[in-house]
């Protein structure tokens, strides 16, 4: 009896010893793309420099995460210490209350070295919501061997006149070479993420001062138009339901004469282990109408941390360490530097070894002429250049989105797609009380 | 020959399921049914207010609604069918006396082990994809256009994938009923020379019918909230192609977070659930009183 | 002669059946293969079937990346959990069912089964919030309780089919005999009742262990089964048939091979009383 007091006793204290010396654990919730991989195997580097801190990861595909974090973070749930979210959410969640304000992060952080376009979209009313991961915008990759034997030349800044002639000019169906791949798929972050930004350039707009919606423009039309034109003659079969991941796997085989795509792109296909082309992609800007605006877009994936959060203090210290300078090296120390995640901070640009990366140049070059304040040639009532960062947003685009993603497989044409686009949005924008 | 006792004992015994599933009905039903009343988005908290049947009234106009309560009986009967004539003729195959029976009984069953995401994503990715897919290499191998099945073809093909993953479901019922099938019988037919459509027609087919409606039963339950295979292959796309209820309640509640839309539309598939279900529990109840 | 027919028959038999069977397998089987090639392999065309430099790369990927072993014990405890409390609590209910019928019994049944067809996604949010409030999201304990819920209306009928066919007579011998109700239920009923039990268990297994709606949604790191181990490789940016192909093959492998080596068990009571 004695002894069994005793050694629970013991038990009970070697417990409270464990408890307080073991480490405070955080979780982090992040997407499954490759930068964020690198960095949940680089954990390690962090737990060195921070032993009182434990870390667990939850890696999910984007769709499955966003789902996830939303819904914990509108229910206040609690599960995770950090989320990876993206420019369209910052805005919003900051406004909400629901993301701690990153506003003290240390001096070694230089708040001032963040990229001005993709801290702007994260600071609401002069408080930094989220610390970007990677940044991307998005430009034409193309292959340089074809553009050759089709007997054109690509500019460094392409029209939409030149890239429509040079994708019929380009595709050989015959031998399964489609002149272009554009996203197809059905969804606010595939289809309508081109197709928005694409609309900028040909000056179309979401939505007039007055929040009408502006579907039933003629610019919209000339955009839906161009679109379906062009890659019904020179897209490849299937391409409705083409997302990112399945152009990148049809550029990589060598089946895609141009791509226009989000920047990060450009360190998948030209590594020489995955892609069949590496050596033969060449970068443009993304194609203008000389309205002023290109069709390029912007986007970061950011860490933020939930209000209410019980360990801000760690959550704090590990967004610093993953989006910090010293990270940027770590990694090109581990990776070399075509593989660090791009678009964050000026210096990296600065710096000499990382100009010698083929896409640095153009991927600055296309974050630095999006500007999500001020996206179209008219003026909106909305920030972003390829989403509006509104609550409603993700639902009316993913109708909208379907209904062009049934105009690309043919089911219906432009103007009845751009009828029930029209109809649909001013649905939700009448239940969401913007107008009456 | 119940006594009173045993009737008393009866009642405690079936009243924790019985309380259990009251309450995992009643207590996220009523929740439901209340947030089905409010203005109610998730991304806008502190606006919750009450709008009456507004909610309602923009789930039932909502052109989508339409669409997907016809995909949604288009997919449920179309897997039924498939899984059941499929079922019925790889029952007969394998009723056979042959080699390695063993071997490909376990081949037949494995798709039933496969978890839904994966089947989806396996067909997607690895069979239909029109460039990348083996369906297209074998199309270009016979000289043909790759047909892209999930573009043109969503519903249908989301029906092949199902129906996939049922049949083996369906088959080792219906196995099971033509062993239990009294061999004897079987072979008097064959002396009095009727020959194996006749067979099949007039002692199989009534033997196999309550086994047939067991796997119906079973099926629809399930089949009417096919979600996963949607979610992976198609986004319910192109358009409303391939969206039925329980896609088209997920876009609401989860990619718009409008948890009051979502949940008017929740309630409208709880109605027409049951409406589904008095229809089939009629049919079963006369098939399996006997 | 007429063995000589048989013979015959029996062979055309075979290669039918063997078709098929590998037809049906193919999909499995091809996602088996993938796994073992290079990601640039896995979408060459044209795609190499057996001649390719078969690499363990992409199973070690997964396994550096994502922690099999915790996700694959989370699947057990939750699957297995969820059964075992599942069938505890429909045992008693279907036997009172089977042989204390009332008027309302079939009514019960029926609405039971209904509670099946509750859409899930239109209670998630009123179920989050619960969960919040009572402390477990995240937990196997929580996930059981959903599981079990959800699959207790099936349990319970199958089990009402198999228990209705035990003949009534040996009961009342058995009551005849002065046996107590408990020792009725436990000496008498279950031994005669085990092969369907037994299917009962394995089916709701299979059906635990591939329910991914649920575990993805109420879990994060320390609950999550195998379902969210998938999920963290679809689609990511990038090429990924091959690690997705590992990935899987690692999610289906057990249930797969639980299901063969129990698939005659599995077939027994897998009636729901349609056979006589």
């Amino acid at each position: 009896m004695a002894f069994h007091t005793r050694a629970l006793l013991s038990a009970c204290a070697m417990a409270a010893l464990c408890a307080s010396a073991s480490a405070e654990t955080i979780t982090i919730a992040t997407v499954n793309n490759g930068d964020m991989i690198r960095m949940q195997g680089l954990t390690k580097d962090f737990t060195d420099k921070n032993p009182d801190i434990e870390v667990k990861w939850l890696t999910m595909e984007e769709n499955v995460l966003r789902q996830r974090v939303t819904t914990d973070v509108a229910t206040k749930g609690g599960q995770f210490d950090v989320m990876t979210i993206g420019t369209y959410e910052v805005p919003i969640w900051g406004k909400q209350g629901w993301l701690v304000s990153l506003n003290d992060l240390p001096e070694s952080y230089d708040v001032d070295d963040l990229l001005p376009a993709i801290r702007g979209g994260l600071t609401v009313d002069g408080e930094l919501y989220a610390a970007p991961f990677y940044g991307e915008s998005s430009m034409v990759m193309y292959r340089t061997d074809l553009m050759e034997k089709a007997g054109l030349e690509m500019p460094e800044a392409p029209t939409w006149d030149f890239i429509v002639k040079a994708a019929k000019a380009m595709t050989d169906k015959e031998n399964e070479i489609y002149g272009i791949c554009l996203r197809g798929k059905a969804g606010w972050g595939e289809n309508m993420a081109f197709l928005t930004a694409m609309s900028n350039s040909f000056g179309a707009r979401w939505f007039d001062m007055d929040w009408n919606p502006q579907f039933n423009t003629p610019e919209w039309k000339e955009t839906l138009t161009t679109y379906l034109d062009v890659m019904n003659e020179a897209g490849p079969p299937g391409a409705s339901s083409n997302g990112f991941n399945e152009n990148l796997a049809l550029f990589q085989t060598g089946k895609c004469g141009m791509w226009i795509d989000a920047t990060v792109a450009a360190s998948f296909v030209t590594n020489p282990k995955d892609s069949q082309v590496a050596d033969k992609v060449g970068f443009a800007l993304a194609p203008d109408n000389g309205l002023g605006k290109r069709s390029n877009w912007l986007w970061a994936w950011t860490l933020a941390i939930p209000a209410g959060t019980q360990k801000e203090a760690a959550a704090k210290k590990f967004i610093d360490w993953a989006t910090s300078k010293e990270y940027l090296e770590l990694v090109a120390a581990e990776e070399g530097w075509a593989n660090v995640p791009p678009g964050t901070r000026t210096s990296l640009y600065e710096n000499p070894e990382y100009q010698k990366v083929p896409f640095a140049k153009m991927t600055l070059d296309s974050i630095n002429s999006a500007d999500p304040n001020n996206p179209t040639v008219e003026p909106v009532p909305y920030v972003g250049v390829q989403f509006v960062a509104i609550p409603e947003f993700q639902g009316m685009a993913t109708v909208t989105g379907q209904v062009f993603s049934a105009a690309l497989a043919g089911s219906m044409d432009a103007d009845a797609a751009l009828a029930a686009a029209q109809a649909a949005t001013e649905r939700e924008m009448k239940k969401a009380g913007y107008i009456k | 020959m119940a006594t009173q006792h045993s009737r008393a004992a009866a009642r405690l015994m079936i009243s924790p399921a019985v309380l259990l599933l009251l309450g995992w009905m009643i207590i996220p039903l009523s929740m439901t049914l209340y947030f089905s009343f409010l203005r109610y988005n998730l991304l806008i908290p502190g606006m919750e207010e009450w709008t009456g049947w507004t909610n309602y009234e923009f789930f039932l106009t909502d052109p989508a609604f339409f669409a997907a309560l016809t995909n949604t009986l288009l997919l449920v009967g179309g897997v039924l069918l498939i899984t059941i004539i499929g079922g019925v003729l790889l029952a007969l195959l394998l009723d056979q006396p042959f080699w390695g029976q063993g071997i490909v009984r376990i081949l037949v069953i494995a798709p039933f082990f496969v978890m839904p995401t994966v089947s989806a994503l396996v067909w997607k990715n690895m069979f239909m994809n029109p460039v990348n897919g083996l369906f297209a290499y074998f199309a270009k191998f016979l000289g043909l256009q790759p047909f892209d099945f999930l573009s043109h073809a969503p519903l249908f093909s989301i029906i092949l994938i199902v129906a996939w993953q049922w049949l083996p479901f369906a088959t080792l019922i219906l196995l099971t009923a033509l062993q239990s099938l009294d061999s004897e019988q079987l072979e008097a037919a064959e002396m009095d020379g009727a020959n194996f459509l006749n067979r099949f027609v007039f002692i199989m087919v009534p033997h196999l019918a309550r086994s047939i409606t067991v796997v119906i039963l079973i099926q629809t339950i399930f089949l009417l909230s096919v979600f996963a295979e949607i979610l992976v292959t198609t986004n319910g796309g192109p358009g409303y192609a391939s969206t039925n209820l329980t896609y088209l309640i997920y876009a609401q509640s989860l990619l718009q977070f409008d948890v009051g839309g979502g949940s008017a539309g929740g309630v409208v598939a709880i109605i027409l659930a049951n409406i589904v279900a008095i229809f089939l529990m009629r049919m079963i109840g006369k098939n399996l009183e006997a | 002669m007429a063995r000589a027919v048989s013979n015959r028959r029996k062979a055309l038999v075979t290669i039918c059946a063997w078709a098929v069977g590998i037809a049906i397998f193919f999909p499995i089987l091809w996602t088996v293969l993938t796994s073992f090639k290079t990601e640039a392999e896995a979408i060459a065309s044209p795609p190499s079937f057996l001649f390719f430099d078969w690499t363990l790369e992409n199973y070690s990927t997964v396994q550096e990346r994502s922690d099999y072993f915790r996700h694959f014990s989370n699947s057990v405890i939750i699957s297995f959990g969820s059964t075992l409390l599942g069938l505890l609590i429909a045992i008693p209910a279907a036997w009172s069912m089977a042989f204390v019928p009332g008027k309302r019994t079939k009514d019960v049944l029926m609405w039971m089964l209904s509670t099946k067809m509750l859409p899930p996604v239109g209670v998630l949010i009123p179920i989050y919030l619960l969960f919040r409030d009572t402390g477990l999201l995240d937990t196997r304990v929580g996930l059981v309780m959903v599981l079990t819920l959800i699959n207790l209306p099936i349990i319970v009928w199958m089990l009402f089919t198999y228990f209705r066919e035990i003949p009534g007579e040996i009961l009342e011998a058995a009551r005849m005999d002065g046996a107590e109700l408990w020792s009725e239920i436990i000496y008498v009923l279950t031994p005669m009742a085990v092969p369907g039990i037994a299917s009962t268990l394995l089916l709701n297994i299979i059906l635990s262990w591939n329910e991914a709606f649920w575990t993805l949604n109420l879990t994060a790191v320390d609950a999550a089964p195998l379902t969210a181990f998938i999920a963290s490789y679809s689609s990511p940016e990038g090429l990924f048939y091959a690690k997705l192909s590992a990935a899987s093959t690692m999610a289906i492998a057990p249930i797969l091979i639980i299901g063969w080596f129990s698939q005659k068990q599995l077939v027994r009571g897998l009636t729901f009383g349609a056979v006589k």
